[in-house]
């Protein structure tokens, strides 16, 4: 295992844990004061294929299974450079694989299994989206990455000029990279340093509410300011006589 | 009506919710009027557009009360930025408390909107959790997939959360669209630009066969309404979240995987099954569906 992850779960559970990397996934189980945890998620900034979606799938499944009585929190690491770019994926239908692991991750929500996500490594876009960003608590561990594209790709593709987006980029937290900007957008609940205790900030985590407070969040850190007022606009747009 | 025999690919997303709907029901909020739009286009000094390039309301299919979400594939692209997402999310929770008997979602999109790359990602994300509060509220979400720009990226994957996706021939679903792949890995991996390679991989007689498409149609929203009249006539087989669902996916999922690693494009699924591609690219829609249930017996 490499010692960034041995440090990682000494740091987390110093109480001791069992963890085992198969490949690119994890899982196990970590103790904390409070009790068992599971641990299910990503290293090597790996690209999320169909494979490493059934295996997370899978795992989320046997957490369920086992627990039915108890659901155990489980904590999500989250290490992802995007997901896999191949034609052969696509043709199996990545996005449904990835759909069919986002649902496993709700139906673990509903059971009642608490879920938070550490990001540590990278995490971006649609391996990102199907898993961590699933989690109803999801902390940025410092010196990692969070994007959907780098900014001289977007200037690429945007035909933006990149000055100009690295430029707007220091004040506004919407496109650029960086945990701090999906912070500030609600996106990221939390950031530990180097200073906290992590085992401690865990345990604070592992109770509250689990219903999707974001834009209320993003809207609270001035990040996204919108999001909230939009939805709430929709649901309580007065819906005019319908003419038959 | 002959308005309805127009084609859905090529129709606006508003066209299209209006023509879904029993004539004169739909009933849109937040509609351009009121002139919504995305500051962080303007900040960028990109075109904006007075829905955010989305249409929702309410409308009525045959008596049935519907909540309307359509994507405008022609608004950059369909894809989700901040307000985008906003109005989507606040139609679906909307669906839970007037408990409309289902939601339509019309998908047209790229995925996330690049202009609002951080405030798109985290809203398909809400996206997702609100389609699940949806479902959990027992209302079924039936996706349509016939636009210019498909069903890719993050929208792909909520494409694939919906009950019932109902798709024409034209249409397209994926995650990483081919341009993407192309760009990064080379035209070897897949040429973008192979418009019968691309329809063999992402379109909709492929997706159809794989069975992600439930239904396929011609492209023309006559044709999309009455799938939905006939897919809701009957009980709609929902998702669920139960262990023994979320199993049984688990291992067609796996089962699907095992297929021969040089399989890498429809024809050669199609070929498994005794279909030559070039005879599935000439059928219509109807004969198409009628020799799938003949090979697969569903």
């Amino acid at each position: 295992m490499s010692d960034t992850l041995s440090s990682l779960w000494a740091r987390l559970f110093p109480q001791g844990s069992d963890i085992q990397v198969t490949g690119d996934t994890l899982s196990g189980m970590g103790q904390t004061r409070e009790g068992a945890v599971h641990v299910i998620g990503t290293t090597n900034h790996v690209a999320v294929n169909s494979a490493i979606a059934l295996s997370l799938s899978q795992s989320i499944i046997h957490c369920i299974e086992q627990d039915q009585n108890h659901p155990l929190p489980i904590v999500m690491i989250a290490d992802t450079q995007g997901q896999e770019l191949s034609r052969r994926e696509e043709l199996l239908g990545l996005n449904g694989y990835f759909a069919h692991l986002a649902r496993c991750v709700e139906a673990a929500r509903v059971k009642g299994h608490r879920l938070i996500t550490l990001i540590h490594g990278e995490a971006v876009s649609g391996g990102f989206l199907a898993f961590g960003l699933l989690a109803d608590r999801i902390i940025a561990l410092p010196q990692v990455e969070v994007r959907v594209m780098d900014l001289r790709a977007m200037s690429r593709i945007t035909r933006i000029d990149y000055t100009r987006l690295t430029e707007l980029a220091k004040h506004s937290p919407v496109f650029a990279p960086g945990p701090e900007n999906y912070w500030r957008m609600g996106g990221i609940h939390e950031m530990w340093s180097l200073d906290d205790n992590w085992e401690e900030c865990l345990l604070k985590q592992l109770h509250g509410p689990n219903i999707d407070q974001r834009p209320e969040l993003g809207l609270e850190r001035q990040g996204r300011e919108l999001a909230s007022s939009v939805a709430q606009r929709v649901i309580h747009a007065t819906t005019s006589t319908t003419k038959t | 009506m002959s308005s309805l025999k127009r084609s859905y690919r090529e129709a606006s997303a508003r066209n299209r919710v209006q023509d879904l709907c029993d004539s004169g029901t739909f009933n849109e909020w937040l509609s351009p009027a009121e002139r919504i739009t995305s500051p962080h286009l303007a900040a960028l000094g990109a075109p904006v557009s007075f829905d955010d390039g989305v249409v929702v309301g309410e409308g009525k299919i045959k008596d049935k009360r519907v909540v309307m979400i359509a994507q405008e594939g022609l608004f950059n692209g369909g894809a989700v930025g901040e307000v985008h997402g906003a109005k989507i999310r606040g139609a679906l929770l909307r669906a839970i408390t007037s408990q409309v008997d289902y939601v339509v979602f019309a998908v047209d999109s790229g995925g996330v909107r690049l202009h609002e790359a951080n405030a798109g990602l985290i809203a398909i994300s809400e996206i997702m959790r609100a389609l699940f509060s949806v479902q959990q509220a027992g209302i079924p979400v039936i996706a349509l997939v016939g636009g210019s720009c498909g069903a890719f990226g993050g929208m792909g994957i909520v494409t694939r959360l919906c009950d019932v996706i109902v798709m024409s021939e034209e249409g397209r679903m994926g995650l990483s669209g081919p341009e993407v792949i192309e760009t990064v890995k080379g035209v070897d991996e897949f040429d973008a630009k192979d418009r019968a390679l691309v329809w063999r991989v992402t379109g909709g007689k492929i997706r159809r066969t794989l069975n992600e498409a439930q239904v396929l149609v011609e492209d023309n929203i006559h044709s999309f309404r009455a799938a939905l009249e006939d897919v809701t006539s009957n009980k709609i087989k929902k998702k669920s979240f139960t262990l023994t669902e979320l199993a049984e996916q688990q291992q067609n999922l796996v089962k699907r995987s095992l297929m021969p690693s040089h399989i890498r494009e429809g024809s050669e699924v199609w070929s498994s099954l005794g279909l030559a591609s070039d005879e599935v690219s000439l059928m219509s829609v109807a004969q198409f569906n009628q020799r799938l249930a003949e090979t697969t017996h569903e």
